[in-house]
């Protein structure tokens, strides 16, 4: 478990004083995948670095499985981190160094032996899927594969904690994709607690639990990802929200769509993650006399389910309609009838 | 063939200067290249916002290197003749030149393991401290292994000055081609003289770019 209290850093550039991280306070339970979003200058970066002691904070404490991280140094320090690993947006491999002796680097650093070295690096290489490009150099790579580099190099002393700082950022949409689920699949195997920060909320949707929304050094805005998707209450939280879903619909598109699609009944449906949407459609076409006719759609996908809404036209007898919307409320489906033809 | 040519070379003494020549750049290269990364790395590290981050211990090596660097080397070997008495016992002959040699180049030297140092990615070192290394590892394998190339181009560079060093060495007498160029080439008008000590200076010269610029790209893995 990661315990920040009251973590606040300030710079003392010359004359200039700047805040860069305010009064954080949060907790992460071991296990889960954290996310901090924020944008350029937040303070995101030096937050992550507070919790490895990369950075000595100017006020309170970072705690990491009962160890406080900001009152150790020396040689104690060294070793805590070990445990609290680090992906970053530009990978930072050695160029001198081959994917297998880059992964052996804090194995090496560790004073791990070196038949075991050997042993382990050829484990992590699998795990991460790099199989047969164990001699090639970063230069050889591709960013996806520098990442996978970086990620089996972070793995290597079996952390408790991996900390990802933009680390999908230099990626193309793709690659971030894959990038993601192998951390996701790194989670669920080796039960790691990972912070991520981020600026893009697709990378927060796609793999994090909880979501902290970081502004001008403060979290603004703290909870279930899927929570925060659907009620967020900031205005940068909003901002967020929407880069990935389109919000409510105007009374002016429901106006259009019943222009569009005269007959039978349109009907939106809010998923709000406990379920999967295609099952449920599925079942609904098969099993009630209705015409199902997908209108508009916007759903995304969290750790926890889908998340969005469809909206649909019905078409059948009163009866069947009137069946159908109450199979899909047992589903925990809310149901908002929006207007006959 | 080579008597009509060169009717003045005196082989044997030509070739015995060569060795001298070829000594003096190599135990100057050996020393300028250890001293001269050892205070490179401590000028690194001893810079703001480093690892070693010291205003004092910065200025000293920094004020030592750009001292010995701008003085000019003819005039470096005679303000160090007192020393180099001390220290060899002698001003004359090929060892009597290397305290010369190597106080001059080292701190050239210096200048351009800073250079390359200062151009290694900050966030392998900070990668290397997040995994919990010590500043010892980190000079041992990040800074060193990943500025090699450029170690080795520089070591390149100040070997090829030295052989120039050498041959200056050589007109106050420390032996060598310059030495032989200058007191029996042109001192005494036997041009021929000049002008083999001249090549055989020039294929040294070429001999170490070839062997450095080799390692250098053998060692460039981006
Ligand atoms: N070493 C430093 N000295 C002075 N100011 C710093 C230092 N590091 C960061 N800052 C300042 O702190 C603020 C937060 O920086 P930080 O790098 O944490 O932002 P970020 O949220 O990670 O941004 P980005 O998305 O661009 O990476 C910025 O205004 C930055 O200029
Ligand atoms: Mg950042």
């Amino acid at each position: 478990m990661i315990e920040l209290k009251g973590l606040t850093k300030v710079f003392d550039t010359g004359k200039a004083r700047l805040t860069a991280v305010d009064h954080v306070d949060l907790r992460v339970p071991a296990g889960e995948i954290f996310g901090i979003i924020g944008y350029s200058g937040a303070g995101k970066s030096t937050l992550i670095r507070l919790l490895n002691g990369l950075e000595k904070p100017s006020e309170g404490s970072v705690e990491i499985n009962g160890q406080n991280i900001t009152a150790i140094s020396g040689p104690k320090l060294r070793k805590a981190r070990q445990k609290v690993s680090m992906i970053f947006q530009h990978f930072n491999l050695l160029w001198s160094r081959t994917v297998r002796e880059n992964i052996e680097f804090p194995l090496e650093i560790a004073g791990v032996g070196k038949e075991e070295r050997r042993k382990r690096s050829a484990e992590l290489i699998e795990l991460v899927g790099l199989e047969g490009r164990e001699t090639a150099y970063p230069a050889q790579l591709s960013g996806g594969q520098k990442q996978r580099v970086g990620i089996a190099r972070a793995l290597a002393n079996d952390p408790e904690v991996l900390l990802c700082d933009e680390a999908t950022s230099a990626l193309d949409p793709q690659t971030t994709d894959a990038i993601l689920d192998l951390l996701v699949d790194i989670n669920k195997r080796l039960g790691l607690t990972i912070v991520l920060i981020t600026h893009e909320m697709h990378v927060i949707r796609k793999i994090c639990h909880r979501v902290a929304v970081m502004e001008d050094g403060r979290v603004v805005e703290l909870g279930e990802v899927l929570h925060v998707f659907q009620h967020p209450k900031e205005n940068i939280t909003k901002r967020f929200v929407a880069q990935v879903t389109e919000t409510e619909d105007s009374a002016e598109t429901v106006r259009h769509l019943r222009e569009q699609y005269p007959e039978g009944q349109l009907v939106k449906l809010i998923f709000v993650g406990d379920q999967a949407e295609q099952p449920i459609l599925t079942q609904l076409i098969r099993e009630y006399q209705v015409e199902v006719n997908i209108v508009h759609g916007n759903i995304s996908h969290t750790q926890r389910g889908a998340y969005g809404t469809l909206i649909l036209q019905l078409k059948g007898t009163a009866d069947e309609i009137a069946k159908a919307l109450a199979f899909l409320g047992a589903h925990d489906v809310q149901t908002e009838v929006m207007g006959n033809a | 063939m080579l008597e009509t040519l060169f009717p003045n070379v005196d082989w044997p003494a030509m070739w015995e200067a060569t060795l001298e020549t070829i000594y003096m750049t190599a135990v100057s290269t050996l020393f300028t290249f250890i001293i001269g990364l050892v205070l490179g790395v401590v000028l690194f590290l001893t810079a703001p916002n480093q690892l070693w981050a010291n205003k004092v211990v910065n200025w000293l090596s920094g004020a030592f290197v750009n001292i010995f660097r701008s003085i000019p080397f003819i005039i470096l070997i005679i303000l160090l003749i007192p020393f180099t008495k001390f220290l060899i016992g002698s001003i004359r002959g090929p060892n009597a030149a290397l305290p010369a040699l190597i106080i001059g180049a080292a701190p050239f030297y210096a200048r351009m393991v800073l250079i390359a140092l200062k151009e290694i990615d900050k966030g392998v070192i900070e990668a290397a401290r997040s995994m919990g290394a010590t500043t010892w590892t980190i000079i041992r394998k990040v800074l060193l292994p990943e500025s090699k190339p450029a170690l080795i181009s520089g070591i390149t560079v100040t070997a090829i000055a030295l052989v120039g060093y050498t041959a200056m060495a050589g007109i106050i007498g420390a032996g060598g081609l310059g030495t032989l160029a200058f007191l029996d080439g042109f001192q005494r008008s036997r041009e021929d003289v000049t002008l083999v000590s001249t090549i055989l200076i020039l294929v040294i010269v070429f001999a170490v770019q070839f062997v450095g610029d080799f390692l250098t790209s053998r060692s460039d893995k981006r």
